[in-house]
């Protein structure tokens, strides 16, 4: 897809420390559980970005490793009984494995028959899902406690719960910062610019493909995981291809390739959706469909690209 | 009569439910493949407009009258005319850019016209009676043939070995396959690309419309009954390889049939097979059965 804007990079160290600040304050201002699922859906958004917006493959199964990272975790912190950071941690890795299988098979194809593959692999998983007795089919995983982190801090309180996701949407953010911003980022660039000159470069394109397949698969699991315990729920609808292109909506909306695009794109969708739940019913799904194509025809940089550009112009450093 | 310890009727029965999903498959990754030959974009909102197919047919129906005949030309000529409203005000606009643009565009209006249908019908499916020419059936002796059915796999084969035909041997066909390999030599020998651009998506949408009139009778009429369907044709797409007409056709009948025959010999898997051979063949041949690689 097209090259990110470099937003003046000085900057954004400070910038970063004011929205961390806010979001200390945060739920004493708004809904904690409103402001967890927006953390949720950014982590998984960010996630997706490193992959669409960084090594410019769009991944249309993305909804495969949140939802199963769900189940995982729902099932080890229930049935299991064990503490919630390893259920998360569980989860996690059972993306990541996921993620590693997916990516192997996907990465044989490029462009529009990637994006088909993991639809299709996803779709798979779904109707696994469906079948298998242990996820609870169509009602979920449901009444799964939030228990005690690290068996002493009791999360069934909501601000406990929030500091949680925060720290765990802080630490995601801050991988997939620096995977950009370390050689590796680097050379996922120049896969995504220019793969035949990256290969004769004598870069195994298709490793660094993989581990960023990989990485980006795990931490939309850990989004998942943390989801299901905010939620004490997994869902079928988090399996569903809908949630894959949700995931995509929030990047393309937010501004695909932007670090803190994805977070913007994610809030403003959580909002959007829990804004028009109650008014207009099942027209969430046509607005839904009605941001895409606008942004597809006429806002391709999104909302945090437009900013960027808009900066630049007015010449400010 | 038995076969494999399987009765003979259960297995034709379910081989021809097999056969019909594999010609639903073929029209509609026919339809796929010849819009990416030419437009390079892989037209998600395929199931969108085959399940407004139906809804057309059913719509003329119930409110209007309209037999099922008319329909059957009618609804692919509505709902091509919409693609090609499409193709003109969007999709044109989309391609110097990156092919998966095109891919995120037509996802989201795939959305859109799953919303309004929803809105409009529910998800509870509407049934679409089957005409009275083809009503009732014929028995084989080894098993029941209902009419309507050997009617389906008849008339997705005629169309889809007309588009064939049409694309292999027609003077129209010979610009279509010469603009799919190198789109500005054949404008710069004059002839109307943009135009034959638009006429191929209308044609391509126009198919997964009549593929949605033929379902109608079979299956229950229902805002979601595309992206089920979508889905899997993706993955048929990927097994066969977009590059030629036939091998959509026979891949799109094939796994149909496997379908149908997996059905009766382990039922828990039906739903999966089609992925499986999917990551079967990535494996083996990874640029698909028909492709190029």
């Amino acid at each position: 897809m097209n090259a990110p804007v470099s937003f003046a990079e000085s900057k954004m160290p400070l910038f970063l420390g004011v929205l961390f600040v806010l979001g200390l304050i945060a739920p004493f201002a708004i809904y904690p559980t409103f402001l967890m699922k927006i953390l949720c859906y950014g982590l998984f958004a960010c996630a997706f970005n490193l992959l669409l917006g960084f090594a410019g493959l769009l991944s249309f199964g993305h909804a495969a490793f949140l939802g199963t990272a769900g189940y995982v975790c729902g099932l080890m912190v229930r049935d299991l009984g064990v503490t919630p950071e390893l259920g998360i941690l569980a989860g996690t890795v059972s993306a990541g494995l996921l993620g590693w299988l997916f990516g192997w098979l996907a990465i044989k194809r490029t462009g529009i028959y990637f994006a088909m593959i993991t639809l299709a692999l996803a779709q798979m998983v779904f109707f696994l899902a469906i079948q298998i007795r242990a996820t609870g089919g169509e009602d979920g995983l449901q009444g799964v406690p939030r228990g005690n982190l690290f068996g002493v801090v009791d999360l069934s309180d909501n601000i406990a719960m929030y500091y949680l996701v925060f720290a765990i949407f802080c630490l995601g953010f801050f991988i997939i910062y620096r995977t950009i911003h370390s050689p590796f980022g680097q050379i996922l660039k120049a896969i995504r610019e220019n793969e035949p000159r990256a290969i004769s470069l004598g870069y195994d394109v298709a490793k660094f493909k993989l581990i960023a397949f990989v990485i980006s698969a795990a931490l939309a699991g850990t989004a998942g995981a943390t989801k299901t315990l905010v939620f004490q729920l997994a869902s079928l609808s988090d399996v569903h291809w809908h949630a894959s292109g949700e995931v995509v909506l929030m990047t393309l909306l937010g501004g695909l390739g932007t670090i803190l695009g994805p977070l913007v794109g994610a809030a403003t969708i959580v909002a959007l959706q829990t804004q028009l739940a109650d008014s207009v019913g099942s027209w969430v799904t046509v607005i839904m469909g009605a941001i895409f194509v606008l942004c597809v025809l006429s806002f391709r940089r999104g909302i945090v690209g437009e900013l960027q550009a808009l900066i630049k112009r007015s010449g400010v450093n | 009569m038995e076969i494999f310890g399987i009765p003979t009727a259960l297995l034709g029965s379910q081989l021809l439910v097999g056969l019909i999903n594999g010609s639903f498959y073929a029209i509609l990754s026919l339809g796929l493949a010849i819009i990416f030959g030419l437009l390079n974009i892989i037209n998600f909102c395929h199931g969108a407009q085959y399940m407004m197919g139906a809804f057309v047919a059913w719509i003329a129906l119930t409110r209007f009258g309209v037999n099922y005949w008319v329909s059957l030309i009618a609804a692919p000529l509505i709902v091509g005319v919409v693609g090609v409203v499409i193709e003109r005000l969007m999709l044109r606009r989309l391609y110097k850019l990156d092919h998966l643009y095109g891919l995120l565009l037509t996802f989201g209006l795939a959305l859109i016209f799953e919303g309004i249908f929803r809105d409009q019908f529910g998800i509870s499916g509407e049934s679409y009676e089957v005409p009275e020419l083809l009503s009732g059936g014929v028995n084989l002796g080894f098993m029941f043939l209902p009419i309507y059915r050997g009617w389906v796999i008849v008339a997705s084969l005629t169309v889809c070995f007309g588009t064939w035909y049409m694309i292999e041997r027609t003077k129209l066909g010979a610009y279509l396959r010469a603009g799919t390999e190198n789109s500005q030599m054949v404008q710069a020998l004059g002839i109307n690309v943009p135009l034959l651009i638009t006429f191929t998506y209308g044609y391509g949408v126009a198919l997964a419309a009549f593929a949605g009139v033929l379902a109608a009778p079979i299956f229950q009429v229902n805002p979601l009954m595309g992206s089920n369907l979508i889905i899997v044709v993706f993955a048929v797409v990927v097994i066969g390889g977009m590059g030629s007409i036939m091998g959509s056709i026979v891949t799109g009948l094939g796994l149909g049939l496997i379908e149908g025959l997996t059905k009766v010999f382990y039922p828990e898997a039906s739903s999966v097979v089609v992925f499986v051979i999917m990551v079967i063949v990535l494996l083996v041949r990874p640029a698909g059965l028909f492709g190029k690689s």
